[in-house]
């Protein structure tokens, strides 16, 4: 069965015990459902399936709203949601690949799905699947602007700007809560610098943001920054 | 003789040549032993720059996509500074690698501290699913890396390359072998510590079994080898001392016995010089050995 966006934060409730969700709960909420519904080619039926897209949620604070789409899209049983985060459940606060079918990567500690995305492009393209055109298998990876902090991340854009990797786009939600921000130009002048295809559009309109995730890199990684409101 | 480091450039070329899921990732070191294998496996072949946690992540990522990744670079730098990557983007994630390292404890003995990390061991025997290869003749390089990639499925290994070598390679085997048999104690000489260990015992009644797997360790074989040998062990490691002081304890839990773990020790040298320098400063050269194993095992002659 799935489930609408409508229905999205209803289930978030069964986890939290929230009837509201403040902007920080939902701040992928817009992003995920777009992929999940719109973009990414895969589906519970094709957890293994060598072709099928790849999403990594790098920012694995708040997985509410990640783990909310995986049961909308069938995943995952919404009668796992109840237990977030108890000893016998396989959600815990920050995902677990091994535990949570669908989940392509554990996160948690920041940093790390950025680089971990540009091995898994780079090795979809070793494998014979090159992403040029539409059929190849595309990599996408979430992060948060305050996230970008870490310096594993700054390796990671400068190595695969220069490599251009066309396969991988990185969506970096920005809720301004980087306290040092990221200066003028804002987080897309540092990926557009190392040669990555850069855009920003607004994280809670879902036609923007499909129209971002599928526009062409020319080649080129490609980052989507989607601005939703600060943290309250 | 040609050193580990060639021979492991070499043997990894031929897998990639082999294996069309094999990748070597690379940061800066030894790029340019793999020149021509790059030129031949682009895709393959990557080196990331000088850009260790990268490194370690993008092996990872590799993994999750169905290769069998070697990532090669000097000790420090693979085990220590992308620590967290190894935990996490490899053994977290169930991404299995091949780690490889150049630079084994004080064979950068003029380099300083900042080139050694004699804590390796220790460092990736912390995280569950390595198996630990310590190879102590160039020659026994080529199988342990062939090896750690053909079981890749069931986990990762960290092979560590020292240009520290014995006289002779020994036939690869995954438990202890005994090089020598005596009533006394059990020497269990690890890695390139084989040759210094039988000089330092020559005429002394000890056993002297050599390792190069050293997790899993052979705990069975060293609970016969002790039994015969007075519950008395000498354990002989070319890094940290005591880095496998508990699994000799696990495998003699119950039993009578006595350990003495020999090995770098925790103390700052801050000395340069070469590696034989460092290994008589620890007393890891065949008079240090000698004057340990004779103290521990034969206080009753001296």
């Amino acid at each position: 069965m799935s489930r609408t966006y409508a229905e999205l934060p209803g289930l978030m409730t069964l986890m939290t015990g929230d009837e509201k969700h403040g902007p920080s709960a939902t701040s992928t909420l817009d992003v995920l459902w777009v992929l999940y519904d719109r973009v990414l080619r895969v589906s519970p039926d094709r957890l293994d399936d060598p072709g099928r897209d790849r999403f990594l949620l790098s920012k694995g604070h708040g997985p509410a709203a990640y783990y909310a789409v995986l049961a909308a899209k069938g995943f995952i049983p919404e009668s796992w949601l109840a237990g977030f985060g108890s000893a016998d459940s396989r959600l815990g606060y920050h995902p677990d690949r091994n535990l949570v079918p669908g989940v392509e990567i554990s996160s948690g500690s920041l940093g790390h799905g950025l680089p971990i995305g540009v091995g898994v492009a780079h090795g979809l393209i070793a494998r014979g699947r090159p992403a040029v055109g539409d059929q190849a298998p595309r990599v996408f990876v979430l992060v948060g602007d305050a996230e970008l902090d870490e310096g594993s991340n700054s390796e990671a854009i400068v190595y695969a700007g220069a490599a251009g990797l066309p396969n991988l786009t990185v969506v970096a939600v920005d809720n301004q809560s980087s306290s040092w921000g990221w200066g003028p130009g804002g987080i897309e002048a540092h990926f557009a610098v190392a040669g990555w295809s850069v855009t920003r559009v607004n994280g809670r309109d879902h036609a923007e943001l499909e129209a971002a995730f599928e526009a062409s890199g020319d080649g080129r990684p490609r980052l989507v920054v989607a601005t939703v409101e600060g943290k309250s | 003789m040609t050193d580990m480091r060639t021979v492991f450039s070499d043997a990894a070329s031929a897998l990639l040549d082999e294996d069309p899921l094999a990748a070597v990732v690379l940061a800066e070191i030894s790029a340019d032993l793999f020149a021509k294998a790059a030129a031949r496996h682009p895709e393959r072949v990557l080196n990331v720059g000088i850009r260790e946690q990268l490194m370690v992540s993008v092996a990872g990522g590799l993994a999750l996509a169905g290769l069998r990744p070697i990532v090669h670079t000097y000790a420090p730098f693979l085990v220590e500074r992308a620590f967290e990557q190894v935990k996490l983007d490899l053994a977290h994630q169930g991404a299995r690698a091949v780690l490889v390292s150049i630079g084994a404890s004080y064979d950068a003995a003029r380099g300083g501290r900042t080139h050694q990390a004699p804590e390796d061991v220790a460092l990736i025997d912390a995280l569950p699913g390595f198996t630990v290869q310590v190879p102590g003749h160039p020659d026994e390089v080529r199988g342990l890396l062939r090896g750690a990639v053909g079981v890749l499925d069931s986990g990762s290994t960290y092979l560590r390359l020292s240009a520290e070598a014995n006289r002779e390679a020994l036939p690869l085997w995954p438990g202890l072998q005994v090089v020598r048999s005596g009533r006394r104690a059990v020497v269990v000489a690890v890695g390139p510590m084989l040759s210094p260990v039988l000089d330092a015992v020559g005429d002394l009644d000890v056993t002297v079994a050599y390792a190069t797997t050293v997790r899993p360790f052979d705990g069975e074989g060293l609970r016969a080898l002790a039994a015969a040998a007075a519950g008395t062990v000498v354990l002989v490691e070319p890094y940290l001392a005591g880095t496998s002081a508990h699994v000799v304890s696990e495998a003699l839990a119950g039993r009578a016995h006595r350990l003495l773990s020999v090995g770098v020790p925790r103390a700052e040298l801050r000395r340069y010089g070469q590696p034989a320098d460092h290994a008589a400063q620890h007393g890891l050269d065949a008079a240090g050995i000698r004057r340990s194993v004779t103290g521990f095992v034969f206080a009753d002659l001296t």
